[in-house]
């Protein structure tokens, strides 16, 4: 962010750039554990509720356009309730992963390596 | 406010100040759009006047400029990868819109314009539609694979999907409706509670104290959902550009 003196060619400042990233890794000092955990705290709660009352309301509006009373409405009810509950549990279990939100299947590893290893794990 | 009545959502009210009017549209200038160009004047302000003198050794203005820019540029590498720097300016510009919009609204008699969902929403339907259009640019119809979870028992598949589909078009919605139902609720908390510091006389000094810690909470919160905000933008950008399954 700091500029020196004397004005450097664009190619010289790009390699140490490029260099200066490289040791700087992915190691962000981003957001220190509380705050973090306090995020996902807040993430999860709103999670669940916003799943169930859009899965309803999808469903209550189909139901009055189609006329299908209460069927369509059981129905994303149910879809509604399984989305909230996923999206929380995913929540959860990518606390633990510095990257991959999805490490359902293991492959949140496979990422890391793909993207010159930026995440950190260190935390 | 009178003494004698809460009224609560009343800070929430818009009305123009400069009435614009565009055939049939309202177009008007209002409290909320006051309060946005405000927010951006801050924002521009202060990492312009922080950054001026460009030292070494940063001051304390700088070195807030600089956090600020480091904070963002460090949630992008640890949730997206390198590869997310390229969206840095846009991510750099919602924390900090949504940051100083929050952190204004604090400021009595202002007005904070991330208690309306129609702001938050607007935001958040940029993110998502962004998002989307570049997990198509980068994988074209292989994005759609998104919602087919890997190593899915062919039976799951009409069960799954749906929560899928259902879950992803959620995005946007969780994303404004967490961001404004926070501002929203703590605002009117603030604002019930200091009516009733108003109404019980001396006896107000309990709620006033009250008030005191809720403002604490409510800067906590206001920091914090401009993170959550800046962090869940990163994550579902990290989907779209490094499909995980």
């Amino acid at each position: 962010m700091t500029e020196p003196k004397a004005p450097l060619s664009l190619d010289e400042l790009d390699a140490k750039l490029r260099r200066a990233r490289q040791e700087a890794g992915g190691d962000g000092a981003a957001g220190a554990a509380p705050a973090k955990a306090l995020g996902v705290g807040f993430r999860v709660g709103i999670e669940l509720v916003v799943a169930l009352v859009v899965g309803v309301g999808i469903g209550y509006f189909l139901d009055v356009w189609l006329g299908t009373k209460p069927w369509l409405m059981l129905v994303f009810f149910v879809l509604g309730t399984g989305a909230g509950i996923v999206n929380v549990w995913r929540v959860v279990t990518g606390l633990d992963q510095a990257v991959g939100y999805r490490g359902e299947t293991g492959e949140a590893a496979s990422k890391t390596g793909s993207d010159d290893g930026g995440g950190s794990r260190s935390r | 406010m009178a003494a004698k009545t809460i009224d609560p959502l009343h800070q929430f009210e818009i009305h123009p100040l400069l009435p614009i009017k565009l055939g049939a549209v309202d177009v008007s200038f209002t409290n909320s759009s006051l309060w946005m160009m405000l927010s951006v004047i801050a924002v521009t302000a202060f990492l312009t006047l922080a950054m001026r003198h460009r030292a070494l050794v940063p001051g304390r203005l700088q070195s807030v400029a600089e956090l600020s820019y480091e904070f963002v540029a460090g949630m992008i590498r640890d949730n997206v990868g390198q590869a997310g720097m390229q969206y840095f300016p846009l991510i750099f510009t919602l924390f900090m819109f949504v940051l100083f919009g929050n952190l204004l609204g604090m400021i009595p008699y202002a007005f904070t314009f991330t208690s309306h969902i129609v702001v938050t929403f607007a935001m958040a339907l940029v993110v998502f539609v962004g998002v989307t259009v570049i997990g198509f640019v980068k994988h074209g119809l292989h994005f759609l694979r998104f919602f087919l979870p890997h190593g899915l028992p062919i039976w799951m598949v009409p069960i799954l999907v749906p929560i899928e589909v259902l879950s992803y078009f959620l995005r946007p919605i969780s994303l404004s409706v967490r961001l404004f139902a926070n501002m929203t609720a703590g605002h009117a908390m603030l604002k019930v509670f200091g009516g009733f510091t108003v109404m019980l006389g001396l006896f107000g000094i309990a709620p006033l104290a009250l008030n005191i810690a809720v403002t604490a909470l409510e800067l906590l919160v206001a920091l914090l959902q401009a993170y959550v905000f800046t962090i869940l933008t990163c994550v579902y950008l990290n989907d779209a550009l490094n499909m995980s399954h």
